[in-house]
């Protein structure tokens, strides 16, 4: 078991270095560059773009800048906003609570709703609930997650006006409820993907193990329905899923920026593109860090959950 | 009507308690066939073991499953009546069928590796019974679960109780689900081809559990099998299935000895005989040797050194034999024995670690692919599951041509072979353009046969090549591999786990036990005179007749 972990770990740190090196080589392969911003200011010269330069440290070779880099942000140091002047840590922590906040509750409805869906779907399969939800799905996914945030917009909160067209509260209200508003539309949208790719899913490993041989003992052995069901197809074919679930963040995340932007919601992804049209380095590479160590935590996580429930990679 | 056998208990217990009356169940639209099983009767008398036997597509199973009330929707009983315990099968409520699960009837299945729960404990899944059907106490199951897992035979009940069942054998897994079978008495006890998964050995233990549990209960079997040797060892009363229709029944005895219908009769003579019996081939004098292995190794590894998580699996260990060009070595041996994996050494599939393979004088062990490639059709293999060996998206020409083609020889030649060869595996020569999904498994296997047959091999080796199929056809294609050896004068290596199989076609049989040799001899050696005690239990668990010592050998 610590032998399993340690090697996990070690291989979480070789993926680390490569996804910042690719990272940082990208962001500064892009035409422009920190300086750029400099540009613009009237009655700049060259001779004061180079001293800014060399004040930030952008003269030197980009090998030399990276490990710099790299080198403080071991030590806890994750660099400072170009923009605002904070630390990078400091914008991000300041964002995190909106998208776990987005993300958790888009998670839970789509695990829910989709489990359902998929066992139902698989159990009642190819009657009238299954041909809908398949069609349904297929609209989820074919339609970009804007397009249902756009509308969305339009008809509940410009038309109807239930819902707040965005942000995470209304400034003066801090109240649940006032959160609670803010965040149906956004983590409906959001699930609406979700819902679809994860109820396909589970109707495939629901389907794998409605046809083995020990369902047919549970049955032989006089158990209800119900039981055969909850207890010996659905425990089974929640196992892929554990699995799928981890796999599934990194698109939780690239979803959550475009919703995000949609809503004007304060989170990580609007950040992300703010300081990309800023050219704030630091903090993109600093998101950049900070999901990557997200999404390999998210598999270890699921890793070592189906390590915990399947006897059969139970590791000893 | 069935005549109780000999060993059946007293008049008063000769009642039925199980009674099937002109049963008949329909297959969806587009099947083969319209039914599954078509107006058939027969009863299930108190006290004995009825086995219904039949080959694949016969019916057996849905006969069975028809009895639990486990058909698949899409396949529905029509008419006719399945009476037990008082009441209609066919005309019971789902809730009622579910009360008598388990409780009145039970079963057992086929593959004892899927027919476990793989994250419930053992102790769990046999308690599970009882609590479906509401019986006893949290504790007096647990009690009542370790007492069965004893009964059965399962060494260490109070650990075996809380195991989970991958760490089982096969064997010992379908000891758990008779465990499970038993729990709550029930008087009929189904159990379709429990044994058809396991080695010869663990076949003939379970063989023996059932009958002695049968007895000791007094309870009714119903044994679905598709083996004659089966049927022999543990029938009272017999039932032969054709096409969804019964086409005999009556004692053990008398279909054995006597069968009247003719399906009986080609059925029992395509059994294969154990025959104690030296084959005969023409030019005993040609000893030349064309394969010759000295001390084979093969030792798998896994886990990781460095975590201390390492296993080593000795494989195959120091195995040496000689094969005389236009014989036939037969390597029998129970699962894990290292038959295959020698197998795949002998055509390099896998490289050993150990050894030499001199084919035709030559050491193949150390050879890399590419100084093995100009070898490599001289050695060609027979796969044993002619469903998932020929690609589906290829035509049977494609298949058959697309080696010699690769290896030098022009298209149009190639054609030619492959009709000639299809011809010669007894198919038409218009299978060439046509697609394996549209042949039988039995001309499967003559495809398969016909494309290791395109490189002109000296050396064939057949991976249990007949062990998928069913008796009549397998039958039919050991006589093909026969009159093709003795017409090309091939040399064959013949896996099996099958030993009445390799009676049949075998010069010479080595019996592997652990990655060894431990006994190597002439089919009247190892079946009459076996030398070693391993030799001796194997031939001692093949199910059914044995052949009489003094034969002419």
């Amino acid at each position: 078991m610590f032998g399993y972990l340690l090697n996990r770990l070690w291989q979480s740190i070789v993926l680390l270095v490569i996804v910042s090196i690719i990272g940082f080589a990208v962001l500064n392969l892009i035409p422009g560059g920190p300086l750029s911003q400099f540009a613009l200011t009237p009655g700049m010269t060259q001779e004061a773009m180079d001293r800014i330069a060399e004040q930030m440290g952008l003269n030197r070779p980009l090998p030399v800048q990276y490990l710099d880099w790299a080198w403080r942000l071991v030590q806890g140091d994750w660099g400072t906003s170009y923009r605002d002047g904070q630390p990078v840590l400091n914008v991000i922590g300041r964002h995190v609570f909106a998208t776990l906040l987005l993300m958790g509750t888009s998670t839970a409805i789509s695990i829910a709703i989709g489990t359902w869906i998929g066992i139902r779907g698989a159990t009642h399969r190819y009657s009238l609930f299954d041909y809908t939800v398949t069609v349904g799905a297929m609209i989820a996914l074919s339609i970009p997650t804007f397009w249902f945030g756009l509308v969305g917009i339009y008809i509940f909160s410009l038309k109807l006006g239930w819902l707040p067209a965005g942000n995470m509260y209304t400034i003066g209200d801090g109240s649940a409820l006032n959160y609670l508003r803010h965040l149906i539309m956004p983590s409906v949208v959001l699930s609406l993907v979700n819902v679809a790719i994860w109820s396909r899913y589970m109707r495939t490993a629901t389907l794998d193990v409605i046809n083995q041989d020990f369902v047919k003992t549970a049955r032989a052995k006089g158990l209800t329905e119900r039981r055969v069901l909850m207890k010996h197809v659905v425990g089974n074919a929640l196992i892929p899923m554990i699995t799928l679930a981890g796999m599934q963040l990194p698109g939780l995340l690239g979803g959550a920026l475009v919703t995000e932007t949609v809503f004007t919601w304060p989170g990580m992804g609007r950040l992300f593109l703010d300081s990309l049209g800023y050219n704030d380095y630091p903090v993109v590479m600093g998101l950049l860090m900070f999901s990557a160590i997200l999404v390999l935590i998210g598999n270890l996580i699921a890793d070592l959950v189906v390590a915990a429930v399947d006897p059969r990679t139970r590791l000893d | 009507m069935i005549s109780a056998s000999a060993n059946s208990v007293a008049a008063k217990t000769r009642e039925a308690v199980l009674s099937v009356r002109d049963l008949t169940v329909s297959l969806p639209a587009g099947m083969e066939r319209p039914y599954a099983v078509e107006s058939i009767s027969f009863d299930l008398v108190h006290g004995q073991i009825l086995c219904i036997i039949g080959e694949s597509g016969s019916g057996k199973s849905v006969t069975a499953n028809a009895v639990m009330g486990l058909l698949p929707r899409a396949i529905r009983v029509v008419s006719g009546s399945i009476r037990c315990d008082g009441s209609d099968l066919v005309k019971a409520s789902p809730e009622a069928l579910r009360s008598l699960r388990g409780r009145v009837v039970s079963m057992i299945f086929q593959d004892p590796l899927s027919a476990l729960n793989p994250l419930m404990t053992v102790g769990d899944q046999i308690t599970e019974v009882m609590l479906a059907h509401d019986e006893g106490t949290a504790e007096s199951r647990r009690a009542r679960a370790i007492e069965l897992l004893k009964e059965v035979g399962l060494p260490d009940p109070t650990l075996m109780y809380h195991q989970y069942p991958f760490r089982l054998s096969g064997g010992q897994r379908q000891r758990v689900m008779i465990a499970m079978a038993l729990a709550l008495e029930p008087s009929i006890l189904i159990a379709d081809e429990p044994t058809t998964a396991l080695d010869v050995t663990t076949q003939a233990q379970i063989l023996k559990l059932i009958r002695d549990i049968q007895r000791r209960k007094g309870m009714s079997v119903m044994f679905i099998t598709h083996d004659f040797g089966v049927v022999a060892e543990i029938a009272d009363s017999v039932i032969v299935m054709e096409k969804g229709h019964i086409v005999e029944q009556g004692s053990a005895q008398q279909v054995l000895k006597s069968p009247s219908h003719p399906y009986t009769r080609r059925l029992i003579a395509a059994v294969p005989r154990l025959t104690g019996e030296d084959r005969s081939l023409p030019h005993a004098d040609d000893r030349e040797t064309i394969l010759k292995v000295e001390n084979l190794t093969k030792v798998y590894r896994s886990g990781s050194r460095f975590f201390g998580t390492e296993r080593v699996v000795k494989a195959v260990q120091g195995v040496s034999f000689d094969l005389a060009r236009g014989r036939t070595l037969g390597v029998v041996g129970e699962s894990g024995s290292g038959k295959s994996s020698l197998g795949r050494l002998l055509i390099k599939l896998m490289n050993s670690d150990g050894g030499r393979i001199l084919f035709d004088g030559q050491d193949i062990a150390t050879l890399t692919e590419d100084a093995f490639r100009p070898v490599r059709p001289k050695i060609q293999m027979i796969f044993q599951d002619p469903f998932a060996s020929l690609n589906p998206r290829s035509t049977i020409g494609h298949i058959l041509t697309v080696g010699p083609v690769s290896h030098g020889v022009p298209y149009e030649q190639a054609r030619k072979d492959a009709q000639r060869l299809l011809e010669h595996v007894g198919l038409d020569a218009g299978a060439f353009g046509r697609y394996p999904h549209e042949f039988s498994g039995g001309q499967r296997q003559r495809v398969g046969i016909a494309r290791a047959l395109m490189f002109k091999p000296q050396l064939l080796i057949a991976d249990e090549a007949v062990s998928a199929l069913d008796v009549s056809i397998q039958a039919q294609i050991l006589r093909l591999l026969d009159q093709i050896q003795r017409e090309t004068g091939v040399s064959m290596i013949f896996i099996t786990h099958d030993l009445r199989v390799a009676s049949q076609i075998c010069d010479e049989i080595a019996v592997m036990q652990r990655g060894r040799i431990v006994e190597q001899g002439p089919p009247s050696q190892i079946f009459l005179n076996p030398q070693s005690d391993y030799t001796r239990e194997l031939v001692a668990a093949i199910p059914g007749e044995r052949p009489e010592p003094g034969h002419p050998a």
